[in-house]
């Protein structure tokens, strides 16, 4: 997946988490959880989602690496 | 109309899922409710034909009529019918009218007044997760066709006109089904049954807390160990774990698990754990997990993760409203690393968990840094002394220390 693809698996994926989230207005380093107030569950269901839509196994260490955009971009680009 | 909580008064049926000459069985979703909660799935506790309906979209009390069912194996009974309110029967609750029958009744302290008056409800509806989910699509929900029972619009219907909509502006509708959360509750409403039901528990119970802080590195281990072997849709949230290790541990002190009901305790039959859950945009739910001490970790996560996503959009079912024996707050992560909380009556207790934080911690004499969980419990004077109550956290303690055995 290529950079753009993986922004856009991200935003379907937090607008069945958080509909009412507008992804526009997070910055690239900005720790989604506050951004968007995301609890456990909600972070479990964005990992989740991420892993089906890209197929990149995310072992639970590496959560912390997809907390930002430019995080998750670089991680699932890889 | 079944009281779905200390802070309901009032209810509107939205939605019949029945009709006239349909035959029940306890445990359906017969009718959806709208209360400040959102929109309710409620069940009946009553076997046999549908005979009369209330009326859609009226304000009813609690206690209220909702429909009357013929009871089964006496379809030809001329006039007698049960009354029901789809109300589970409590111990408090009659359980036989005069004649004999099965009566599902509300509560004695609210009186069922006459059924009103049933009428054709002829013109198109639109249920209110129905109409949420269009307008989210940018549909006009009025203009939805209704397949429903009364020509009532359904979120199967918005689905299908979502699909034929040229373009949906934000979201495909096949990635919003899975995740809706349009908020099926008024904020206002909910803030004052919140206020009311809070302020009946301050005013009325006399509550004592205490605290304990566990260390939390033996169900860690277990956790990460679990976790690392599985896909992440298969893996356990700490949650889960504090879920199930308070379960456990009330079938040790039954008597923090239950109701303070007429000035006296009454211990429940089962240990339903109502889990609090924040909505967003404000507001909180705690419904049931049924038999939470009974159920493996897998299932307990099952049913926290599907009762989170119904809680969030609005569709939670009536016994799940109103069979908590006692509610626990789990903080999570990125919450405070303590909370007192304050009991939903007529429950007595409440188990509230903080966020976990590496501590320092003393074992065998040395300095550690230890995961460390705060536990505290509020619970009810009236009804156990803080001895009781200090064994219920030992008893969690003590199970989080054998997280194989959860």
């Amino acid at each position: 997946m290529n950079a753009s693809d993986i922004r856009t698996l991200a935003a379907d994926v937090l607008a069945g988490i958080a509909p009412e989230a507008d992804l526009s207005g997070v910055g690239d380093s900005e720790d989604l959880r506050e951004a968007l107030d995301l609890d456990s569950m909600d972070v479990l269901n964005f990992i989740i989602g991420l892993s089906q839509g890209s197929g990149v196994a995310i072992p639970e260490a590496d959560y912390p690496r997809l907390f930002t955009l430019r995080g998750l971009v670089a991680y699932l680009a890889k | 109309m079944p009281s779905l909580g200390a802070d309901m008064e009032t209810g509107k049926v939205v939605q019949w899922l029945v009709k006239p000459g349909d035959r029940v069985k306890p445990g359906d979703v017969v009718a959806v409710v709208e209360t400040h909660k959102g929109a309710i799935d409620v069940e009946i506790f009553l076997d046999g034909v549908i005979d009369q309906l209330a009326a859609l979209d009226q304000d009813m009390p609690v206690g209220a009529v909702l429909a009357q069912v013929l009871p089964q194996g006496a379809p030809q009974a001329p006039a007698p019918v049960d009354r029901l309110v789809t109300q589970r029967p409590g111990p408090t609750s009659p359980t036989a009218d005069a004649g004999g029958r099965d009566a599902a009744v509300a509560p004695p302290a609210f009186a069922a007044p006459p059924p009103p008056p049933v009428g054709p409800t002829g013109r198109a509806r639109v249920s209110p997760a129905a109409r949420q989910r269009a307008r989210a699509l940018g549909l006009n929900p009025d203009a939805l066709p209704g397949s429903g029972v009364g020509g009532m619009a359904t979120l199967a219907d918005v689905a299908q006109a979502a699909a034929k909509a040229p373009s949906a502006p934000d979201q495909a509708p096949g990635a919003a089904a899975p995740h809706t959360r349009a908020s099926g509750f008024d904020a206002v409403q909910m803030r004052q049954a919140i206020a009311a039901a809070m302020s009946r528990s301050k005013r009325e119970i006399p509550h004592y807390y205490l605290s304990d802080n566990i260390d939390f590195m033996a169900a860690s281990d277990w956790l990460e160990a679990w976790n690392r072997e599985r896909p992440p849709e298969q893996r356990l949230l700490g949650a889960v774990l504090l879920l199930k290790a308070t379960a456990r541990a009330l079938r040790e002190v039954p008597q923090l698990n239950g109701f303070y009901e007429n000035g006296a305790f009454r211990a429940a039959t089962g240990i339903h754990v109502g889990w609090a859950i924040a909505l967003r945009g404000g507001g909180l739910v705690a419904p049931a997990i049924h038999d939470a001490d009974r159920a493996s970790l897998t299932e307990l996560m099952a049913a926290l993760s599907d009762l989170v996503q119904r809680a969030r959009s609005g569709r939670l079912r009536s016994s799940e409203l109103t069979d908590p024996t006692i509610t626990v707050t789990s903080l999570g992560e990125r919450g405070a690393q303590s909370v007192l909380g304050v009991i939903y009556p007529p429950q007595v207790a409440i188990v509230g968990f903080g966020r976990v934080v590496p501590c320092p911690w003393v074992v065998d004499g040395q300095v550690q840094v230890r995961p460390v969980v705060n536990v505290t419990l509020a619970a009810d004077h009236r009804a156990s002394d803080g001895h009781l109550g200090g064994r219920l956290l030992a008893a969690i303690e003590r199970a989080l220390q054998s997280p194989q055995d959860l």
